[in-house]
C-alpha cells in the first residue's frame, strides 16, 4: 500500500466535493479497492469513504413501486432484503459473509467487473443508476469490461429496480474466485423479459436479446432448449473454461433461471 | 474397546489448545528488537538476461540499509541440492548451480534478483521500486518435450541441454520388458499428464534471522520440517558456518506438505545479511510470493503401457515420463520423480517385468520438489488408471482385475527393487466394497439418471513406500543425507519426562502421539511428558518430517530410547529392592519384583537417579537421559483400497464427489482420531488435486494461476463425509511399533479413485471417454462428453 489520506463526510455534497480533490477515489466496502491497494495497483492520494453515509445506506421503495438501494448498502443487506426475491438471491451469494458485509451495490456497480454479479440484474431489470449528477439508464451505463458511463469523480448514490413479475439468478462458480464462470440474471415485467449475461463476455456484462424475444412469446424453459447458444466468439477463454463452453453455459444457466425463476 | 491413554487411545490433540486460541508461536510471531526487514525483488519475466542493476537511487531513500544483488553474495555456495541421481548411462545428472540471487540470468517468475533491507516493510518496498534492472527477454522454455529439441534454447547455459538426466529403472529389464509387450495377448496404454500443484500451506514461509558479533553465533528461524538439514545444507555448502555457530529454530510452522522441506534462497539471504548489515533481518513470504517461490508438486507426463494375458494376468509394465524440474533443482527434487516414483510402479501386483524411464528437464519455471506423496502419488495414478482402462478393455471388472493380479505372499521382492514385508490386499478391498456399499450402486445409479445425472464409482489400490530409509541403501542411490531419526529422553526428578525428537511437526500432533507412545511404555499419564521439537540448539541431530516418516522413524528412535531408559531404571529400582535385575517388571508406572508384593513407584526411581543416596554409584551413572538414532531396515508399505462415488451433470459437465471411503492397513495405530485426521486432509489435497487444483503458465511462461482467484484449493463443500476405516491392520515386521506411517496416503489414492469415477459415470452414459486430464473441471468433462 501507499500512503493516502482518507476522508469520512458527513453528506454526500461534503463527498463529492471531496472527490474533486488531485487523485481522490470512493471507498465503498473495500473489497476490491483495498486488495487493489495492498498490492501497489493503485496509488490514490486521498480515499473518500462512503460507508458511513446514511444518506446512501438503507432500501426503499419509491411510488413507482421501485426498489431504491443507497449506494453504500452491503450485499447483505440487498440479501436479507427479499421484496425483490431474484436479487436477494443474488446478493445472498455474493463472495462470502466478510465480503457481502462490507461490499456494496455503488462499489460493485462503479467497479463493473465482467465478472460480478450485481451488473446482471442491473442490466436485467432495467435498473436506473443515480450519482450526484445524473440518473443513468443501465442499459446506458454498462460499457464493457471494467468500464462504466461514470465520469471522474462521481458517485452512485442510489439504485433504482422496477420489481418483476418473476425473476430468478443462476451463477455457474468459477471454481477459484467463486465470481460468476457465467451468471445469467432473467426477469419477467409486464412489458417484457429481460435476459443479462455476467461472466462470459469479453465485453462485460450484456443483454441476450434472443433469450428475450423466445421468452416473451413463451416464458418457459423450453423456449430456451429450443434455441442455438450464442456464439463462443467474443467470450472469454481461460483457465476456467474456453469460450464455447461459456456460451454453452449462457443457455444452460438462462434455461434454469426461468424455470426457477419465481 | 477404546482406550483412555497410551497407544490406541483417541487422545485429543493437545497442541491444539494453543493452535485455536491464537496462542502458537510461529515464525512470523518471532520479532527481534532493531530488526531490519527484507523485500525480495523478483523476476517478472520468465527467462532473461540480466543487462543491469542500478541500486544507487534506492540505497538513498529513507530507512534503507542496504540494497543486496548477485555481486554480494560471490564468496557464497549455492542453493544445494541433496540428491544426485546417475542416469541409465551412469553418468551423474546434470546439476546447475542455484545462485542465492539471480547472477546474470532469471530464469522463472520469481527468481530473486535483489533484496532491499529497510527498516520498515513500507519503506523497503518504496526502495524496491526505485532498483533499476534492465533485462532482455529470452524466448521462455515450457514444454518438455519441445525443451528436449535439438537446438531448443537453454534454461542454463553452461549445461549440456535442458535435459537433467535420463534414468531407466531396472535398465537390465528394459529388453525383457519390450519382448514381453511385444508378445503379450493385449496391451493397454495411457497417455496422461500429473498437473503442477502448488502445496499453499496456511502459513506462507517466514525466515528470521540474527547474528551475535560477540560470539559470532547465527540463529535462524524459519518455517521449516527440518531445522538441522536446513543448518547442515545452509551452514556447510552456502554460508560457511559451523553447525556449533548455527542455531536453527522451526517453531510452530502453520503446515508443510512437502514444500518447507526444502533449504530455500530466502533463508541463506536473511543469515547471510543479519551479519552484513548488523541487525535482525526479516522476510515474510507474500501470498503471492508463495505461488511463486514455494517450490511446487507433480508435473510429469506420462505414457504407461500394460501388457496381460488373455485371463488378464500383468506380464509386464512399461512406463515413460518427463518429469518437470523448473529452473533449478529443489533440495530432493531429483530422487522424487526417480527412487520414490519407480520403486512404487509395482503397486499391490505381480507384474514380473517393470521398466520405468524419466527424463527429468528443465524449464522456465518455478523448480517442483515433493508434495504430500511426492512420487508415489503419479506412481498410483498411472498405474491405478491403467488398471482401470485395461479392466474395461478386456472385459474384466475392475474390482476383479485387481484381484487377480494382487500380490498375496509376503516378504513380496518386487521388479522394482523393493521388498514388501507385509500386506493383505484383498482384506482392504473386502473392507472398502462394503465400506462403500458397493452392491448398491447400481440402484444408486439409476437414482440418478431418474434425476438426469451420471453416477460412477472408482476404485484405486495404492501401496506406498513411508519411513524413508535406510541410510546405506539411499546412500548408494544417490542421496548426500543419512535418513536415521533421533530422539533424546530426558526423565527429570519427580518423573515428568521431556522428549527431545529430531521429528518435526507442523499440524500433525506428534506432541499428543508422541507422548502417548511413552507413556504407553512407562505406564504413566501422557500429561508427564512433553515432546520437544524444532530447535538444533534442543534436539539431536534429526532429518526431520516428510514421507510418513515420523512414527516409522521418530517414533521407534524414541523407542529405542526409551527401552534404554527403563533398562537403566529397572536397574535401579533392582537396587532399591534389592532384587535381582532380571526379576523386576515394570507396568502402570511401578517397578515390582517378580514373584513378590515388592514395589517401587516410577518417581522413586527416578528420584533416586537424581538424588543418588541410595545408588549403586560404583556400577552405573547418576541420571536418567538416554539417546537414540534409529536407522530403518526398510521402508514400511502402508496400503489401501479407495472408493469415489461421483456425480456429473452432463449439461455442465461439474462433477460432485458424493461418497469416498478408504479403507487403509497403516499397521499398527497410536492415536485412531489423529490418523482419521491425516486421512481426511489427504483426501481433500487429493480430491483437491483431481477436480479443482492446477498451476497453469501461459506460453510467456507467466503464472495463470498466481492467486487464489484463479488456483482453486478444495474446499469444505467440494467434499463429501469422508467414510475412513483403518481395521486392516498388518503390523510393520521391522520396526518396533509395527507402525507404517498414514500421513500421505489420502493424497495418494484418492486421484486415480476420483478420475476412475468420473470415467466410469461417462462411459456407463455411452461416452467414448477413456481419459480426461486432471483437475477434472467442468470445462474439461464437458469437452470431453461432447467432442
Ligand atoms: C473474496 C471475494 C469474493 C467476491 N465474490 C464476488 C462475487 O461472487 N460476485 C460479485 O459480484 N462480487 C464479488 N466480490 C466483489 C465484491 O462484491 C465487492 O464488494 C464489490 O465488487 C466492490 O464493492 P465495494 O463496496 O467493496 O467497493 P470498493 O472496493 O470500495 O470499490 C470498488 C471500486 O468502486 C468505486 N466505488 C465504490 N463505491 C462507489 C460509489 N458509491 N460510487 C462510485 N464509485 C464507487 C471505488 O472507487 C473503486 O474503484 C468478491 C470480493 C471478494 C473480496
Amino acid at each position: 500500500m501507499y500512503d493516502f489520506e482518507i476522508q469520512k463526510p458527513g453528506s454526500i455534497a461534503d463527498a463529492v466535493s471531496a472527490m474533486s480533490g488531485d487523485d481522490a477515489q470512493a471507498l465503498g466496502g473495500g473489497q476490491t479497492l483495498i486488495p487493489t491497494l495492498k498490492q501497489r495497483l493503485a496509488s490514490p492520494s486521498t480515499l473518500v469513504s462512503l460507508a458511513g453515509l446514511s444518506e446512501m445506506v438503507g432500501i426503499c421503495k419509491d411510488d413507482a413501486g421501485r426498489l431504491c438501494i443507497g449506494g453504500a448498502t452491503t450485499h447483505a443487506a440487498v440479501a436479507a432484503d427479499g421484496s425483490y426475491a431474484g436479487l436477494s438471491g443474488l446478493a445472498s451469494h455474493i463472495g462470502d459473509p466478510a465480503v457481502r458485509n462490507r461490499g456494496t451495490i455503488g462499489g460493485s456497480l462503479a467497479n463493473n467487473d465482467p465478472s460480478a454479479c450485481y451488473p446482471a440484474a442491473a442490466l436485467g431489470s432495467g435498473a436506473t443508476i443515480v450519482t450526484n449528477a445524473r440518473e443513468i439508464a443501465a442499459d446506458d451505463y454498462f460499457l464493457g469490461m471494467f468500464e462504466t458511463a461514470l465520469n471522474e469523480g462521481e458517485i452512485i448514490t442510489e439504485v433504482k429496480f422496477p420489481i418483476p413479475e418473476k425473476s430468478n439468478y443462476q451463477k455457474f462458480v468459477q471454481p477459484a474466485s467463486r465470481f460468476a464462470l457465467v451468471g445469467v440474471f432473467v426477469a419477467k415485467y409486464a412489458d417484457g423479459v429481460r435476459v443479462a449475461v455476467t461472466g462470459a463476455s469479453e465485453s462485460g456484462v450484456h443483454r441476450w436479446t434472443a433469450a428475450e424475444e423466445a421468452l416473451n412469446a413463451n416464458f418457459s424453459a423450453d423456449a430456451i432448449a429450443g434455441l442455438d447458444a450464442p456464439s463462443g466468439d467474443g467470450m472469454i477463454n481461460d483457465l476456467h473454461g474456453s469460450g464455447d463452453y461459456r456460451a454453452h453455459l449462457v443457455k444452460v444457466m438462462t434455461g434454469r433461471a426461468v424455470a426457477a425463476a419465481s | 474397546m477404546p482406550k483412555d491413554g497410551g497407544i490406541g487411545a483417541s487422545s485429543k490433540r493437545r497442541e491444539d489448545l494453543r493452535f485455536l486460541t491464537g496462542k502458537g508461536k510461529y515464525t512470523d510471531d518471532m520479532n527481534i528488537h532493531g530488526q531490519a526487514y527484507a523485500y525480495f525483488i523478483r523476476s517478472d519475466v520468465a527467462h532473461g538476461t540480466i543487462n543491469s542493476i542500478d541500486t544507487s537511487a534506492a540505497e538513498a531513500m529513507p530507512g534503507v540499509e542496504k540494497v543486496f544483488t548477485a555481486t554480494d553474495f560471490e564468496g557464497v555456495g549455492g542453493v544445494p541440492c541433496g540428491w544426485q541421481v546417475t542416469d541409465r548411462f551412469g553418468e551423474a545428472m546434470q546439476e546447475p548451480k542455484h545462485p542465492v540471487l539471480a547472477e546474470g540470468k532469471v530464469r522463472h517468475v520469481g527468481d530473486p534478483i535483489a533484496v532491499v533491507v529497510a527498516d520498515s516493510l513500507a519503506e523497503a518496498r518504496d526502495a524496491a521500486e526505485a532498483v533499476e534492472i534492465d533485462i532482455t527477454e529470452l524466448e521462455p522454455v515450457l514444454n518438455m518435450k519441445d525443451a528436449l529439441k535439438d537446438g531448443a534454447t537453454k534454461v542454463h547455459d553452461d549445461l549440456t541441454s535442458n535435459l537433467c538426466y535420463d534414468w531407466g529403472f531396472v535398465e537390465e529389464n528394459r529388453d525383457a520388458v519390450d519382448a514381453a509387450i511385444k508378445g503379450a495377448h493385449h496391451v493397454t496404454t495411457l497417455e496422461l499428464k500429473n498437473n503442477r500443484l502448488v502445496a499453499n500451506p496456511m502459513e506462507p514461509r517466514v525466515a528470521v534471522a540474527d547474528y551475535d558479533d560477540s560470539t559470532q553465533e547465527h540463529t535462524l528461524y524459519t518455517t521449516s520440517q527440518n531445522p538441522h538439514v536446513i543448518r547442515l545444507l545452509m551452514g556447510a555448502f552456502v554460508l560457511g558456518i559451523p553447525e556449533h555457530k548455527l542455531r536453527v529454530v522451526a517453531p510452530d510452522v502453520g503446515g508443510g506438505f512437502g514444500a518447507k522441506i526444502y533449504h530455500y534462497a530466502e533463508e541463506a539471504f536473511c543469515t547471510f545479511a543479519a551479519k552484513a548489515v548488523g541487525r535482525p533481518v526479516k522476510w515474510t513470504s507474500s501470498r503471492s510470493e508463495a505461488f511463486m517461490s514455494d517450490a511446487h508438486g507433480r508435473d510429469h507426463v506420462t505414457k504407461i503401457e500394460l501388457a496381460m494375458d488373455e485371463n488378464g494376468k500383468f506380464l509386464a509394465l512399461r512406463t515413460d515420463t518427463h518429469a518437470n524440474m523448473g529452473a533449478y533443482l529443489s533440495t530432493f527434487a531429483p530422487s522424487i520423480p526417480t527412487w520414490l516414483h519407480g520403486t512404487l510402479m509395482a503397486g499391490n501386483y505381480t507384474t514380473p517385468l517393470i521398466y520405468v524411464n524419466v527424463k527429468a528437464v528443465f524449464t522456465n519455471t518455478v523448480p517442483v520438489d515433493a508434495y504430500r506423496g511426492a512420487g508415489r502419488p503419479e506412481a498410483t495414478f498411472q498405474l491405478e488408471r491403467v488398471v482401470d482402462k485395461a479392466a474395461r478393455e478386456m472385459g474384466i471388472d475392475p474390482v476383479e482385475l485387481r484381484r487377480r493380479n494382487f500380490i498375496t505372499e509376503f516378504p513380496y521382492a518386487t521388479p522394482v527393487a523393493v521388498e514388501y514385508d507385509t500386506g493383505d490386499y484383498h482384506a482392504t478391498m473386502d473392507k472398502l466394497l462394503e465400506m462403500s456399499d458397493h452392491a448398491g450402486f447400481e440402484a444408486r445409479a439409476a437414482e440418478s439418471k431418474a434425476n438426469g445425472k451420471l453416477r460412477g464409482f472408482g476404485i484405486a489400490h495404492y501401496i506406498e513406500a513411508c519411513g524413508i530409509a535406510p541410510s546405506n541403501l539411499v546412500g548408494q542411490l544417490g542421496a548426500r543425507a543419512g535418513l536415521y531419526e533421533s530422539a533424546t529422553v530426558r526423565v527429570n526428578a519427580t518423573g515428568s519426562i521431556s522428549v527431545m525428537t529430531g521429528s518435526h511437526s507442523h499440524g500433525q500432533g506428534h506432541e499428543t502421539s508422541f507422548a502417548q507412545v511413552v507413556a504407553d511404555m512407562i505406564g504413566i499419564d501422557e500429561q508427564q511428558i512433553d515432546i520437544v521439537h524444532g530447535d538444533t540448539s534442543k534436539t539431536p541431530m534429526g532429518m526431520g518430517t516428510y514421507g510418513s516418516r515420523s512414527i516409522a522413524v521418530g517414533g521407534s528412535a524414541m523407542v529405542r530410547a526409551t527401552e534404554k531408559i527403563i533398562n537403566k531404571a529397572k536397574k535401579i529400582a533392582a537396587h532399591l529392592m534389592e532384587a535381582s535385575e532380571g526379576d523386576i517388571e515394570l507396568k502402570d508406572g511401578a517397578f515390582t519384583v517378580a514373584g513378590t508384593d515388592k514395589s517401587v513407584a516410577w518417581g522413586d526411581v527416578t528420584l533416586a537417579a537424581y538424588v543418588p543416596h541410595n545408588y549403586p554409584l560404583e556400577d552405573m551413572e547418576p541420571g536418567l537421559e538416554e539417546t537414540a538414532f534409529y536407522d530403518p531396515a526398510n521402508f514400511t508399505y502402508p496400503s489401501g483400497a479407495y472408493g469415489c462415488e461421483v456425480e456429473v451433470d452432463p449439461e455442465t459437465g461439474k462433477v460432485t464427489v458424493l461418497g469416498f471411503s478408504a479403507a487403509d492397513d497403516f499397521g499398527n495405530i497410536i492415536n485412531p482420531m489423529i490418523v482419521e485426521g491425516q486421512v481426511h486432509g489427504g483426501l481433500a489435497q487429493g480430491i483437491g488435486q483431481a477436480l479443482v487444483e492446477n498451476c497453469a503458465y501461459d506460453e510467456n511462461g507467466q503464472l495463470l494461476s498466481g492467486s487464489y482467484m484463479d488456483y482453486t484449493m478444495p474446499r469444505a463443500d467440494d467434499l463429501p463425509m469422508f467414510n475412513v476405516d483403518h481395521s486392516s491392520i498388518t503390523p510393520c515386521t521391522h520396526n518396533p511399533l509395527g507402525v507404517k506411517g498414514c500421513g500421505e496416503a489420502g493424497a495418494i489414492g484418492s486421484p486415480p479413485a476420483l478420475v476412475n469415477a468420473v470415467v466410469d459415470a461417462l462411459q456407463r452414459a455411452g461416452h467414448d471417454v477413456t481419459h480426461i486430464d486432471m483437475p477434472l473441471t467442468p470445462d474439461r468433462v464437458w469437452s470431453a462428453m461432447n467432442s
